[in-house]
């Protein structure tokens, strides 16, 4: 009998020779992430009644949701965090600045394939895209892990999704995962493992991989999975080289030794199979991830922001992306455009590429990398009324700060071309 | 179940499908409320604005699909219990929310059919130990949790557990981070 990619990935967490679909159990977590959620992780920690944490090698701590704080309130609770990773010896650890967590770890090269990684945040399923098993917790289960280093988790029954084909002109990761969320619904695949397999996959740079397992959070997946390949190997290699100052090559051998993938004969509870070219560009309308329409239908809709960045589009090419779009135009009058890139590193590459100064041409407002305006605590927040189109993840009411606002969620491209014309549009119409 | 009555009688607020962590808890409040009347008085407020104002403590929560998706936050599970929310019983539930629930000790239950069945101020009674709801003269049966999740309830939440597991007995009052 063949393994899921889960299968395989838990019961190496869990050093067991196997585990099915259904079995609870015991993972040791190799990186255990945690953000501006870590002062009041540690709260729980210490009602546990201990002093020191059992896995501080293991841990991974960033700033990045209110960066830099707003309030002095915010202020304190980085000041918290800080005192902590000191306390307990946490070395990897990531200041105000340096960007949103996924996007950092992921540049860091802190994960690896074949990894499980649990997060104190819901969209650790993006480490997926490296091929790795990543999970969302709370924080009473994050101060566990802290604890004991192993948390007990359900071994997922896994769907496979088979891409075919090739994504049309103009169309993206994004908008394959809006078209199978509005398909299957933000439960579609609750308490699973999304495995995605196929040509539209593999042919897929990694700007676009990344945005696969992040948006598998909206579908209600437990982890998200694209099998890795050369690219992910070379990627990973080369920054875990410079940052542990060794050769590549030896990292490139360890790293891609590590991949675990399915069997051919694996078990999974549905099969769903979508052919790239018949997606068109969709777009999430409020006030749910899975009101998805076509573009076409919305094109027009008035917008009063126009928000490029979080961890699911804040990357160098998504900047790139709305550049080449904007450059030479302006942002339309009554509507404003803000730019967060997701990391330093996509801060100051964007920079090099002079993208930044094409958008602050056209108008663009730039942002501390971190998570923004995406869930209401930090600047970018809307007013009564208004509506904003954004490349993030979730568009539930009163997400961005304002309940009477509507949220609409789309690729970068069509993000930038609806800043420029200040309403909804289809960026293969701006010439 | 250890400090649980065998038998809870509450009052139904019934709400749809989809309901998600930011309409139960906005997450402008996450990192600025730490006390526990504090994160109770947002509770649902961007879906039922009447309801932090009149909720009872013993008030049962009836919803349909997918309740608590979206963040990992759990003051969404938290603001609930706070509130004194007997239990929420659901069609499902998302997945980091209902172990978010497990690990508080608020009560989730998966019931379609009584979802079905409930309005919005009936009494509905959630008998423990038969696993089943009962509500208009009819008995609806829900799946019981497993051994793993009931193991954590039992020992009071996550946190007693943990402190069992690693041997930290004392039985002194345990307080859980004032619910951040």
């Amino acid at each position: 009998m063949g393994y899921t990619f889960a299968e395989k990935a838990l019961a190496r967490a869990a050093g067991l020779p196997h585990a099915i679909a259904g079995q609870v159990v015991d993972a040791k977590p190799d990186v255990a992430l945690s953000h501006d959620n870590t002062a009041p992780i540690a709260r729980i920690f210490r009602a546990i009644g201990l002093e020191k944490v059992a896995i501080p090698d293991r841990m991974c701590v960033t700033l990045d949701h209110a960066v830099p704080p707003p309030t002095p309130k915010h202020a304190q609770n980085h000041a918290e965090a800080r005192a902590f990773v000191a306390e307990q010896g946490i070395k990897n650890f990531f200041e105000v600045g340096r960007g949103i967590c996924h996007q950092v770890l992921s540049e860091e090269a802190l994960v690896l394939p074949g990894q499980l990684i649990l997060g104190a945040d819901s969209h650790t399923t993006h480490y997926g895209w490296l091929g790795a098993f990543g999970a969302g917790v709370g924080r009473t289960e994050m101060a566990a892990i802290w604890a004991t280093g192993e948390l007990w988790l359900r071994v997922p029954e896994s769907m496979k999704v088979v891409v075919t084909g090739r994504l049309g002109r103009g169309v993206t990761a994004k908008d394959l995962c809006l078209h199978l969320i509005g398909m299957l619904g933000a439960d579609g695949g609750l308490y699973q493992s999304i495995e995605f397999h196929g040509p539209a996959i593999a042919a897929l740079p990694l700007h676009e991989r990344m945005v696969i397992p992040n948006m598998m959070a909206e579908f209600g997946a437990k982890n998200a999975y694209l099998p890795p390949d050369e690219m992910v190997f070379s990627y990973l290699a080369e920054r875990r080289a410079r940052r542990m100052r060794s050769a590549v090559n030896t990292q490139h051998s360890a790293i891609s030794e590590m991949a675990i993938y399915p069997d051919d004969d694996a078990i999974y509870s549905s099969t769903h199979i979508i052919n790239a070219d018949d997606i068109e560009l969709k777009i999430a309308c409020p006030h749910a991830v899975d009101n998805v329409k076509p573009l076409s239908t919305v094109k027009g809709t008035r917008v009063q922001q126009a928000f490029l960045g979080t961890c699911t589009n804040g990357r160098l090419e998504d900047i790139a992306a709305a550049a080449e779009i904007i450059k030479g135009k302006h942002v339309a009058a009554g509507t404003r455009l803000l730019v967060i890139p997701a990391s330093s590193e996509v801060y100051m590459d964007a920079l090099k590429a002079g993208h930044v100064q094409t958008l602050i041409e056209a108008g663009a407002v730039f942002g501390t990398p971190g998570c923004g305006p995406c869930m209401g605590v930090h600047m970018g927040v809307l007013a009564p009324g208004e509506a904003c189109i954004s490349t993030a993840n979730r568009n539930f009411k009163g997400r961005m700060g304002q309940p009477d606002a509507d949220i609409y969620l789309a690729s970068p491209a069509v993000v930038a071309a609806s800043a420029i014309r200040g309403v909804i549009s289809d960026p293969r119409e701006i010439d | 179940m250890t400090g649980t009555q065998s038998t809870i009688l509450g009052r139904v607020w019934k709400y749809g499908d989809g309901v998600n962590t930011d309409v139960i808890f906005p997450g402008k409040y996450t990192y600025s409320l730490k006390e526990p009347n504090e994160i109770a008085a947002h509770a649902l407020e961007d879906l039922d604005p009447k309801f932090a104002a009149d909720a009872q403590p013993g008030d049962v929560i009836v919803a349909g699909r997918n309740w608590g998706n979206g963040s990992s936050r759990e003051q969404a599970v938290t603001a609930l219990k706070y509130k004194g929310i007997a239990a929420v019983v659901a069609k499902s539930f998302a997945r980091i929310y209902f172990r978010n629930g497990i690990n508080q000790g608020l009560l989730l239950l998966t019931c379609p059919e009584a979802v079905d069945a409930a309005q919005a101020g009936d009494t509905l009674e959630i008998d423990l130990e038969r696993n089943v709801i009962r509500l208009h003269d009819r008995e609806y049966p829900f799946p019981p949790l497993s051994a793993t999740a009931l193991g954590i309830i039992n020992d009071g939440g996550l946190v007693p557990h943990i402190r069992k597991k690693l041997g930290l007995t004392s039985t002194e009052a345990i307080v859980t981070g004032g619910g951040d």
